[in-house]
């Protein structure tokens, strides 16, 4: 398969970035997304031109390091997966796909399509963990939790923090990456001991850093590669609503 | 020094470890404050660590290549956590999963390590639980256990095909709550380029910023490398793009003994290699063996007929269908351990029934699913599934898995003593990293287990006993002469890197040394081949020291400067791994040589000979090494040859 690339190279955070076209040609259909950009950094390598830098690592959807915003859509065109696990078959032979970094205040370019996304990191150092020390802890089965909260829990605990509800949303709102880390915790009962601080230091730090409003447009949901339902934002409201009156 | 001393302590076996926590050297609060620890890693073992070192008092400073914590490559670890809970009342104990850690390991790990850390296993659940991880629990609320290959028992927790990815997060959670609260300083998109030795104690490291390409001094009284395996130097492997073992090698070259380094384990069951344009493979969890059926084709002329596509596999009749594992091994089936499982697929591929491209076999759940009903399934393994669907674009419901070995796991890695310190006073190595716990072979949901026992358990407390004679040390100036010249050393190979300006991309050169060490190193060993390997390796290093391009500058972001440096060292990583499989002339585990073996095709162990650990001493590139002995002594477990057929 051949394709035409527009992608957004950009040298750092201070210098103005550009789309530049690209032509890679004789891709299988079995190539995966990443290994497609492989190729092509590997004919600007032969030409000694700087490869086009992004973030990745696992290569299996769960590490949550690459994110690309590809013909308008984070991840790109499939559904309920990360970019990594995108292959050339979801596209056609002959196609342009535009490939841009996630475009969001609080997530800065570093350089073409690495942005930076510590912002997650401060949000869960604000509270995003159950307050216990190493050691001195009861008995795993001491504490019976309900099948259905445990598979809540592991519904909103499968968020990767990769980002893309942020670059889905017009607000640039990072409610869903919030939600699933409150929720995780709401729902368990050694969660909810701290329910009400966490809550509100998660929310607080969120609007700190710069992230928008929640318009519950669902675009967050809809690219969501772990399919994280919008539901969570409803508990997270639910959360921070009781926090706040009591 | 010709023999190794690990420094275990005296006395019974059940009794080492808390009699070694009630007489070891503790540093009071105070002096805690005063002591600065470096943390190299922040996977399930470092993360931990620094989390638990941070609660301790410690000043703590983390660092990892990724741009969070929370994205260590221990996250992709699907299957489980292995624990002696016994909640099933199936029989399990701290002696069981002992004895079968080492059985499993094919009797070359250490075995009071071994028994710590079954030991402390229970303990590594309680504290997940109490994080909030979300373990899959029975309808009861108590937690569920499957089970997993090499054991008898059920004794694997896990939180749907993402434990590794659950656990982690409890970790990094812990981790970032320390960071807020100031103990832990957090330096992301950072790499360890050296390890910085003061009178022949560790007290810092160099790193280089990601970004920006600074090169940065740091001190610590103490340093604990946690980097993980070196798996990726075969190229293509289950690990991530990242994943790397240049952390262990700079310590090596330090003086740091090597152990093991050719005790590589093989995955079974991963998706197989589909183009030469694959960056890397994909691992289909271990636990899919427990309702999953191996088979290929009896007859060569099914096996034509699927790869002709005349016939679909469903159309193959139960009777010509040769479920290897089942038929070698009755006793543990499709659950042998995981060497046994790799070898056994090989052996069918290799005598021609291998089926797509002919390096593959199936994993087939058409039983499983009538048997329980593809919610179950689909509850069991449904990302899992997924997964699979968008690699390979059929859908497991319908058509049984293609599945081939991959590397995976790295058992060997830097020595360690009891107290997970290596022969450098100061310099700790945990996890992956480490050699320690699993011999010549990793039992299934072993890995999350060590790490953790490593950073929550075991470490917090065994460092303690060496910090203990450091209160006194005051935080060194990183303008120290020592400092001064391990960042010019640095400095100098990344220009000496970027002055080759040769032909050759640095991943070619990777896949070309990766396909080598595939051949030589890899699921089978032979002594000539390895002899010719060694040779060729080291004219593979001088090619890429020749002819590797590298792109861009120093001062920046530049990902083909940091895949150079670390290509370089797992050229130099693989001389070493076929040395010691050189030396090793025996089979052990996943160590199959192929001059050693039973009429039967099992590996021949000989124990007379080579119950031993091998560490390795560097004696400068290109020079040979020279190889200490550990002896291994079993007083606990009575060492046989290992069976899983009855």
């Amino acid at each position: 398969m051949d394709f035409t690339l527009k992608i957004w190279r950009q040298e750092n955070t201070r210098i103005k970035g550009k789309f530049v076209t690209y032509k890679v040609t004789g891709i299988s259909a079995d190539c995966s997304f990443l290994e497609m950009l492989d190729i092509l950094n590997g004919q600007l390598i032969n030409k000694f031109e700087k490869p086009v830098c992004f973030d990745h690592d696992c290569r299996e959807g769960i590490c949550g390091a690459c994110g690309l915003y590809i013909n308008g859509r984070p991840h790109g065109p499939d559904t309920g997966i990360t970019t990594c696990q995108l292959h050339m078959r979801k596209f056609r032979n002959g196609d342009t796909i535009i490939i841009e970094p996630w475009r969001a205040k609080p997530f800065p370019v570093i350089k073409d399509l690495v942005v930076d996304r510590s912002a997650f990191d401060r949000i869960i150092e604000a509270g995003g963990y159950i307050s216990v020390n190493t050691g001195g802890v009861p008995d795993a089965n001491a504490l019976p939790v309900r099948r259905e909260d445990a598979e809540t829990s592991m519904d909103a605990a499968a968020c990767i923090g990769c980002g893309a509800c942020v670059a889905a949303c017009k607000n640039a709102s990072a409610m869903l990456f919030v939600a699933a880390k409150v929720s995780q915790f709401a729902v368990l009962p050694q969660g909810k001991i701290e329910a009400r601080e966490r809550v509100l230091k998660m929310v607080a730090k969120m609007d700190e850093l710069g992230f928008g409003n929640c318009t519950n447009t669902g675009a967050c949901e809809a690219e969501c590669p772990k399919l994280i339902s919008l539901s969570h934002i409803a508990r997270l409201n639910r959360e921070f609503l009781t926090a706040k009156i009591t | 020094m010709t023999t190794l001393n690990p420094r275990i302590p005296e006395g019974p076996l059940a009794d080492k470890w808390t009699h070694y926590k009630s007489t070891q050297k503790l540093v009071n609060p105070a002096n805690k404050r005063k002591l600065d620890i470096i943390v190299v890693g922040t996977g399930l073992a470092g993360a931990s660590a620094a989390a638990s070192l941070g609660e301790l008092g410690f000043n703590v400073k983390a660092f990892c290549y990724q741009d969070s914590p929370r994205r260590a490559h221990s996250i992709a670890a699907q299957g489980g956590i292995n624990a002696a809970k016994n909640y099933p009342n199936d029989g399990d104990s701290v002696y069981r999963l002992f004895y079968d850690t080492i059985k499993g390991g094919d009797y070359r790990a250490r075995e009071a390590n071994v028994y710590r850390l079954a030991e402390v296993s229970g303990n590594i659940i309680d504290q997940c639980v109490a994080q909030g991880v979300p373990f899959a629990r029975e309808y009861g609320g108590l937690l569920d256990n499957r089970s997993f290959g090499g054991a008898q028992v059920s004794r694997t927790f896990y939180a749907r095909g993402q434990t590794g990815q659950q656990l982690l997060l409890g970790a990094y959670s812990a981790l970032m709550r320390q960071v807020n609260v100031g103990s832990v300083k957090m330096f992301p998109r950072t790499e360890m380029l050296d390890v910085v030795l003061v009178e022949g104690k560790a007290r810092g490291i160099i790193t280089r910023n990601l970004v920006t390409g600074k090169i940065d001094r740091h001190f610590g009284h103490a340093v604990v490398i946690a980097t993980g395996g070196y798996g990726r130097a075969f190229f293509l492997s289950t690990n991530a793009m990242g994943s790397n073992g240049s952390a262990p090698w700079q310590v090596y070259k330090k003086g740091a003994l090597f152990a093991n380094p050719s005790f590589v384990q093989i995955h079974p069951t991963c998706i197989p290699v589909h183009g030469d344009y694959q960056s890397k493979l994909t691992l289909m969890s271990e636990s899919l063996r427990n309702d999953g059926r191996i088979w290929v084709p009896a007859r060569k002329e099914d096996v034509e007929a699927l790869r002709k596509g005349t016939k679909k596999p469903g159309e193959i009749a139960e009777g010509d269908r040769d479920y290897y594992l089942e038929r070698r091994y009755p006793a543990f089936g499709n659950l042998v351990p995981r060497d046994v499982a790799s070898r056994a697929a090989k052996e069918r591929c290799d005598a021609g029934f291998g089926v797509g491209s002919g390096l593959a076999v199936y994993l087939d759940f058409t039983e499983a699913i009538q048997r329980l009903g593809k919610e179950v399934i689909e509850e069991r393994y449904g990302n899992l599934f997924q997964m699979y669907e968008k690699i390979v674009d059929e859908n497991p419901y319908m058509t049984p898995m293609m599945i081939y070995p991959a590397i995976h796991y790295c058992m060997g890695g830097v020595w360690v003593d009891y107290e997970l310190m290596t022969n450098i006073p100061g310099l700790f190595s945990i996890g992956e990293c480490n050699f320690s716990d699993h011999g010549s072979n990793r039992l299934g949901a072993s890995a999350l287990m060590q790490g953790l026992a490593d950073g929550y358990f075991i470490l917090p407390y065994t460092i303690q006993n060496y910090l203990a004679s450091e209160i006194m040390t005051p935080r060194m100036p990183v303008t120290r002469p020592e400092f001064e010249e391990a960042e010019k050393n640095v400095h100098d190979r990344i220009v000496k890197l970027m002055q080759i300006k040769g032909s050759q991309p640095v991943d070619l050169l990777h896949r070309k040394f990766g396909l080598l060490l595939w051949d030589t190193v890899g699921m089978e060993r032979k002594g000539s081949a390895l002899e010719k390997a060694i040779l060729e390796f080291s004219s593979l290093r001088e090619e890429f020291w020749a002819d590797a391009r590298i792109p861009g500058g120093t001062d920046e972001m530049n990902p083909e400067l940091e895949k150079a440096g670390r290509v370089a060292d797992f050229i130099e990583i693989g001389e070493l791994m076929a040395r010691d499989a050189l030396q090793r002339e025996e089979s052990c585990g996943v160590h199959f040589r192929e001059e050693y073996q039973t009429a039967e095709g099992e590996a021949k162990r000989n124990d007379d000979d080579y119950m031993y650990v091998a560490a390795w001493e560097y004696k400068g590139t290109g020079n040979e090494p020279v190889m200490y002995k550990e002896p291994l002594i079993y007083e606990n477990i009575k060492v046989q040859s290992r069976n899983y057929k009855t």
